[in-house]
């Protein structure tokens, strides 16, 4: 058991090692690195160009994220506590989707919303437009796209913290003459901290490095943090500046999340 | 609690132990260069002297003949992965991923390669039916002596509109008409993009003029509002199918694709020129089948291989053995076969060496604009 | 998973916010499903098309009982999925646990790991095991692919848990200790059935994310190891196929079955 324990916690290191290292090699012209130290890599990123993506991933990242929240939450409230014999069903149907291809339902949204596409076509019947709206391959696409891709992300551990939550002291809080209202933001809302922040994280960290649904829903006119690292591995064959930017992205989000627990409370991380 | 606590004590200790370890090993490989020579590989083909390990374009192949065909006279197994990017494919031989024999990189890709050792220099002598390629085919920039490479397959990149409601094109500035507005789609290549930009400015596809790349950037700049995005080929053609855009930049396969579904369309090769793209193949450094290999380029250059490739891909071949054997109407399409005004308004995508990030970073400011 | 007595908790409290909570979920979960009724709708098109309608056709179905590379990539995809995750799940289970029941210095940095290694975009870990299994020369194929799926997949699993475990309450294991019981017994009869909801979900997080990857797997694939993924994402130059679509259906299927089937059968034992 040990050995095996000490043998794949390597692999889990070693991409974080080894973006360190390259990050201050030197990248040959056709790509491949030379080791060595060279903060310059560094340097790079300071250019007002790969800032506003910085930037730009950011606010993505963080709309995202309370998007997903103000979603998934109800979803999970839904599933523990109205879900019942259902609940081990609903919480599986959530994820049933995901294991289709991202690709192959990134071309269903395509259709679903191009030109005649099922929501305009909709829309026309309702009255609500006159002639098709462009849907797709717009910045609103690809907020949409970035909620359908993350909002199991927030589901998942919503469901994980709320499920645990003891029924009776509901019961206790609304016994005693509580609204509805007061009992969720009083005690449901509060013992399921935990799971709101590990939601918010597994949400946002992953929606920093997203380079796929600009592309596939927003017809490549948003670039993203992770459209820039991948195009330096691929594109420009500059591995160095890449990792650099891995590592910049990193410590930034980070940075994010260590602030964030420290204004939650780290207790609440624990629930203690 | 004592107990419960060593338990998962140890279980997190050895974790941390893992990285220990991990930071040791790291510290001995960092005095070295990640070498980007391709090494032995292990794996695939355990020394199974009658196998052969093809990584292609998917769908490049005509699966009834191309390698069952082979397999039959070579009595070689042949096993086939795909990769879809040319810089995947590089990326992934960079890092050392190895264990093909035979891999089939784009023209420029193959400069790219052969400066960085990552494919082996062929024995020509072990190639007779090279003289089956035509004159146009041999000898081109990326590999002037074909000292690396093979060519393939080739096309053309050029614009699928609406015929029925735009009427002949003929040049590449109808992509910057303000008049269609929104329906318009680019591809999401650097290359091919900003190739379409200088060679409607009359410029080198291959240009490393820093006044020449500003102008085709303004010129990008200034289409972007009247886009639709930038998409892949494959991506551009179902918009161009469904009416959702009236022009779209594609290669010559996914505008003939979507001519046979939809009768009203039409692709047209720019009179400012347009690019020639050549998919060649090449043995990786450190292959293990390097018999099989040889015989299966040579098979592949073999008249009767080049003509069921075109007439499987709609590609044109590089071939001229095969000519017989092609179906009339692709030979005669002068979109695939292209007449020779046409073709010497071809360019072939060059390397650009350290100019490729240049442009990288012209694409960026673009898209971010 | 837990499950709760059946009828609503709250007594009587306005059906409204009821019936609103129901609606809302009912509509995420059309949200979820819209491109899967697309993808089961083209698996049926004459073209070999995913996005262009064409007529009425069985073909595809057939097409994929012929098609050997899809049906090993999909077989691939399920061994890679499954080993992955059970190793994946352990492994950040039992991280979890010693990174919430224990308070030790290296705290900070040990969450900064896992919060790290979530947060590397895949082309970064992709290339550096890449590197890594060719410096220590370790073979390319199915191993290469479960290794790297359980590198990136475990900090998804850990932080999960941690959600399930903050605040709960060691009372019961300790007093299960009181009464002699080992700690592997503890363990299993009273811990693990506790925080099994968040291990479940962590198992289904790590298993989705396993079963779509791409840029990772692409990398570390060895010859002849294609996943589905990996098959799907290389016929993207001539176009997805229908084929894909079918396969897909035929999963959806089967998993829904599964799903719906198992449901029924577990709740008709509760009720005897």
């Amino acid at each position: 058991m040990a050995p095996v324990t000490i043998w794949l916690g390597l692999f889990f290191l070693v991409p974080l090692l080894l973006i360190l290292i390259f990050s201050f090699g030197r990248s040959g012209v056709y790509g491949g690195i030379t080791l060595g130290f060279n903060p310059g890599n560094y340097l790079k990123v300071f250019d007002p160009l790969y800032l506003e993506i910085v930037g730009r991933t950011f606010v993505i990242a963080l709309t995202n994220t309370l998007l997903c929240l103000a979603l998934g939450y109800p979803l999970a409230y839904f599933i523990v506590f109205k879900g019942h014999r259902w609940r081990n069903a609903l919480i599986l149907l959530v994820m049933v989707p995901f294991w289709t291809s991202l690709l192959v339902r990134a071309y269903s949204w395509v259709v679903i919303l191009n030109g005649n596409g099922i929501a305009n076509r909709t829309l026309q019947f309702l009255g609500i437009t006159d002639e098709p709206v462009t849907l797709i391959f717009t910045p609103q696409a690809v907020t949409m796209g970035m909620v359908y891709s993350y909002l199991p992300f927030m589901v998942l551990p919503l469901y994980a913290a709320l499920e645990k939550l003891d029924v009776s002291l509901k019961e206790a809080a609304q016994d005693l003459g509580a609204s509805r209202w007061h009992t969720f933001w009083r005690v449901t809302f509060p013992l399921s901290m935990p799971g709101v922040i590990a939601g918010s994280i597994l949400v946002f960290i992953p929606s920093a490095g997203e380079f796929v649904i600009p592309n596939l829903l927003g017809g490549s006119r948003t670039v993203l943090m992770g459209n820039l690292i991948q195009q330096q591995f691929l594109q420009a064959r500059d591995w160095a500046f890449g990792s650099a930017l891995s590592v910049m992205l990193a410590v930034l989000l980070l940075g994010a999340i260590m602030f964030y627990i420290r204004r939650i409370g780290t207790d609440k991380l624990e629930g203690v | 609690m004592g107990t419960q606590k060593r338990i998962s004590r140890s279980a997190f200790l050895k974790v941390v132990g893992a990285g220990v370890v991990a930071s040791s090993t790291l510290s001995t490989l960092s005095g070295c260069t990640v070498s980007t020579t391709a090494k032995s590989g292990d794996g695939g083909g355990a020394g199974n002297e009658n196998a052969l390990n093809f990584y292609n374009w998917s769908d490049y192949v005509n699966p009834k003949t191309t390698i069952p065909n082979f397999e039959k006279e070579y009595g070689v197994e042949v096993t086939q992965d795909f990769y879809s990017d040319n810089e995947a494919l590089l990326a992934k031989l960079q890092a050392g991923g190895t264990g093909y024999d035979v891999i089939v990189p784009s023209d420029y890709m193959v400069s790219v390669m052969r400066k960085s050792d990552i494919v082996q220099k062929l024995d020509r002598s072990r190639i007779p039916n090279f003289d089956n390629v035509s004159a146009d085919f041999k000898g081109l920039p990326f590999d002037p002596n074909n000292d690396y490479s093979m060519p393939y397959q080739w096309g053309t990149t050029g614009i699928l509109y609406n015929k029925k409601e735009l009427g002949e094109i003929s040049s590449w500035d109808v992509l910057w008409d303000t008049e269609y507005k929104g329906e318009i789609a680019m591809m999401s290549d650097v290359r091919e993009t900003m190739g379409a930009a200088l060679k409607l400015l009359g410029y080198s596809l291959n240009s490393t003029d820093p006044e020449q790349l500003e102008e085709a950037k303004q010129l990008l700049l200034e289409q972007k509002p009247l886009l639709r995005g930038y998409f892949a080929s494959f991506e551009v053609r179902p918009l161009v199918q469904n009416g959702d855009v009236l022009l779209g930049h594609v290669y010559s396969g996914d505008g003939f694709l979507a001519i046979a579904e939809n009768k009203d369309l039409d692709y047209a090769i720019p009179e400012e020129g347009a690019t020639r793209w050549v998919d060649n193949m090449a043995i990786p450094v450190g292959a293990e089948h390097v018999d099989n290999a040889y015989k299966f380029i040579n098979y592949i250059l073999g008249a009767k291989a080049g003509a069921s490739l075109t007439n499987y891909t709609f590609y044109g071949s590089p071939n001229e053995a095969a000519e017989p054997m092609i179906k009339k109407e692709i030979l005669d399409d002068p979109r695939i076969y292209p007449p020779p005004e046409v073709f010497e308004r071809l360019e072939v995508i060059e390397d650009i060496g350290e100019a490729t990030r240049k442009y990288e970073r012209i694409f960026t400011e673009v898209k971010s604009a | 998973m837990g499950e709760s007595k059946g009828g609503p908790i709250y007594k009587g409290l306005g059906k409204i916010p009821d019936r609103a909570l129901f609606l809302f979920a009912g509509l995420v979960y059309l949200f979820f499903y819209a491109p899967i009724f697309v993808m089961v709708f083209f698996s049926f098109n004459e073209n070999r098309s995913t996005q262009v309608w064409g007529g009425f056709s069985l073909k595809w179905y057939g097409e994929l009982l012929r098609d050997q590379s899809v049906l090993d990539a999909f077989k691939t995809s399920m061994i890679v999925g499954v080993t992955a995750t059970a190793i994946a799940t352990v492994i950040g289970t039992l991280t979890a646990l010693a990174l919430t029941r224990h308070r030790f210095r290296a705290k900070t940095f040990a969450d900064s790991t896992i919060y790290a290694a979530t947060v590397m975009p895949e082309i970064v870990v992709g290339v550096s095991l890449l590197v890594f299994f060719v410096a220590i020369q370790f073979a390319l194929g199915i191993t290469t692919i479960i290794i790297a799926h359980v590198a990136f997949t475990i900090s998804f699993v850990t932080i999960v848990v941690r959600a399930r475990l903050s605040g709960m309450d060691q009372s019961l294991e300790e007093a299960a200790q009181d009464l002699g019981a080992n700690p592997v017994t503890t363990f299993l009869r009273v811990t693990l059935p506790l925080i099994l909801p968040g291990v479940m979900a962590g198992a289904l997080l790590a298993f989705t994310l396993s079963f779509d990857d791409f840029v990772i797997t692409f990398f570390v694939a060895g010859v002849g190891s294609s996943t589905l993924p990996l098959k799907i994402y290389s016929m993207i130059k001539f176009g997805v196929s229908p084929v894909i679509n079918a396969l897909s259906t035929v999963v959806l299927v089967a998993t829904l079955v599964l799903i719906l089937g198992g449901s029924r059968i577990l709740t008709r034992r509760e009720k005897t």
